[in-house]
């Protein structure tokens, strides 16, 4: 299977790599996927007073499509508001990176990592987690 | 040095320019139908698959008149199987194997449950080897047929052939044995192994595609099989079909070629394959999978723990080989046969096979090498799964989320 330029690029040059101090108030950490089923993704938002995600960083045990998945989220979260980052759908990410259908989770498991730690964040600061009930594609 | 290079061994090989050669002739001058009786086309044909089916005979110890050509060893395998339980039902109707067969012989047991048999699948050792004791206490008096690999695709481990004939004949039973990825690359000796039925493959040895035997053994005890095909009863009725002359020419050669150099190669091999095995495992947490005495002299598989392996084998695009990894193939489950080994899902996730052969060089190897430490050291610096395993924390004390 040949994968897209998109997805090779992100591979090859992955975007925001790395940790934020998750024990700060300021960052949300997702953690999800696990190693049994061959992919994790964590990924990592700080956020100023105003809502703002100033800073995403991930890390990703994965192929090279959740591995582009991930740096792709970070690219997009930074400079959202936390409302607008709520918003990005798994299919955003499956279009991007022209993702074959079996790589579909892969943008599913990113979505989950920009929820996850969402509302990480909102717990942090005690605010409510908000429940997804959305049925992923 | 031709990049990329080709480490997939197991998978196929190229065929060696003197097969080629040998087969070419067989296509045009040569065309013959080899059943034509009544005419020179006809002889030439069928001298060409004569001789062709004693140097099949003589690279496993048997005679020409036990090799029963086929499409491949799928083809071989099957018609090991279910013409064996065709033939033998009357006399019982329980198959042994193993879990860490090849698909061919696991589901064409499959089939044979369908028809009514019984099949037991034994497990393996963590090494990878039957546990001989595990077997004989498997064995019932309806037990027709043992099926053990020889040598395993996917880790290379040997299986102790000879002991487990001798087990299989002790009860009555035959022995079959899958010997695509060991014939040709060590000595196999039906007699000496004990040896009722082989199933072997021409594309595994620097032969062509699309035709492989099955032997099956005439003397001591003279076993048959029920034909799966039905047709103008070529091969002795047990396999009809139009012989595929320049095939068979060339799986004729590409065995005489591997009785030939066989021994020598072994040993350039299993040196190129420890070399190899030997720069890999400086990386922390690499494991090599499989029993590492008693295996072919060209397959290294190695797990990189915290990496996974089809990102990995994206960072070693100059490199062409394959993993046990979910995520090469079409189903969600990683490799079973490394799963039978009792690894867990993430190392299984996280190996690598490198199959070696005839036309590797050293040159190749140390690439290969430079290229796995490069691109292991990368993805383990994006993987979080390294960064909790360098910060001390137990990766079983999360709970992760199945998805």
């Amino acid at each position: 299977m040949a994968y897209s330029d998109k997805v090779i690029d992100h591979y090859t040059n992955p975007r925001n790599v790395g940790t934020l101090d998750k024990s700060s108030h300021k960052v949300g950490t997702g953690l999800v996927g696990a190693p049994e089923c061959g992919d994790v993704m964590r990924l990592q938002i700080q956020v100023d007073d105003n809502n703002v995600i100033t800073d995403a960083k991930f890390k990703t045990f994965g192929c090279g499509s959740a591995i582009a998945s991930s740096s792709l989220a970070t690219e997009w979260l930074k400079g959202k508001s936390i409302d607008d980052a709520m918003k990005i759908d798994n299919m955003d990410i499956v279009e991007e990176l022209a993702l074959p259908p079996v790589k579909i989770h892969c943008s599913v498991l990113a979505e989950d990592a920009i929820k996850a730690a969402i509302n990480d964040f909102r717990v942090k600061n005690g605010l409510a987690p908000i429940e997804s009930e959305k049925v992923h594609h | 040095m031709n990049i990329p290079i080709y480490l997939d061994n197991n998978a196929t090989t190229p065929m060696d320019p003197r097969v080629l050669e040998a087969m070419l002739p067989y296509f045009n001058e040569k065309f013959g139908n080899a059943a034509s009786r009544n005419h020179p086309f006809g002889w030439v044909a069928e001298e060409g698959v004569d001789y062709a089916r004693e140097q099949v005979a003589k690279l496993i110890g048997a005679t020409d008149k036990e090799i029963i050509f086929t499409s491949g060893a799928t083809e071989s395998d099957n018609l090991a199987i279910k013409g064996v339980f065709e033939m033998y039902k009357e006399k019982g109707n329980h198959i042994i194997t193993t879990v860490t067969e090849h698909k061919a012989v696991l589901d064409a047991c499959k089939h044979v449950e369908k028809l009514g048999g019984k099949v037991t699948y034994l497990p393996v050792k963590e090494d990878g080897l039957v546990d001989l004791a595990v077997l004989e206490a498997a064995m019932t008096p309806e037990t027709i047929l043992v099926s053990v690999m020889y040598g395993n695709n996917e880790i290379g481990v040997i299986q102790p052939i000879k002991e487990i004939s001798a087990i299989a004949h002790k009860y009555g039973a035959l022995f079959m044995t899958d010997a695509v990825q060991a014939v040709g690359k060590i000595p196999v000796d039906v007699n000496a192994d004990g040896i009722d039925l082989l199933a072997l493959s021409a594309h595994k040895i620097y032969g062509p595609k699309g035709v492989g035997a099955l032997y099956v053994r005439r003397k001591g005890p003279r076993v048959k099989v029920t034909a799966q095909m039905d047709g103008g009863g070529h091969e002795r009725g047990m396999r009809s079909g139009t012989l595929n002359v320049p095939g068979i020419v060339g799986l004729g050669k590409a065995c005489e070629l591997c009785g030939l150099e066989m021994e020598s190669e072994a040993k350039r091999l299993s040196a190129l394959r420890d070399k190899l095995e030997k720069a890999l495992t400086v990386l922390e947490e690499s494991y090599v999978n499989g029993n590492v005495e008693h295996r072919l002299p060209h397959v290294a598989n190695i797990s990189f723990k915290y990496v996974e392996g089809e990102g990995l084998m994206m960072a070693m695009k100059d490199l062409a080989v394959s993993s046990g990894s979910a995520c090469t193939s079409a189903s969600l489950e990683p490799s079973y046969v490394l799963k039978s080994l009792g690894l867990s899902d993430d190392l299984a996730h996280s190996s690598i096979r490198f199959g070696l052969g005839r036309f590797t060089t050293e040159e190749e190897v140390d690439y290969a090498v430079a290229v796995t430490l490069k691109a292991v050291t990368h993805l383990r610096e994006l993987s979080p799964l390294w960064e909790m395993f360098k910060e001390g924390i137990d990766l079983n004390s999360i709970e992760w989320a199945e998805h």
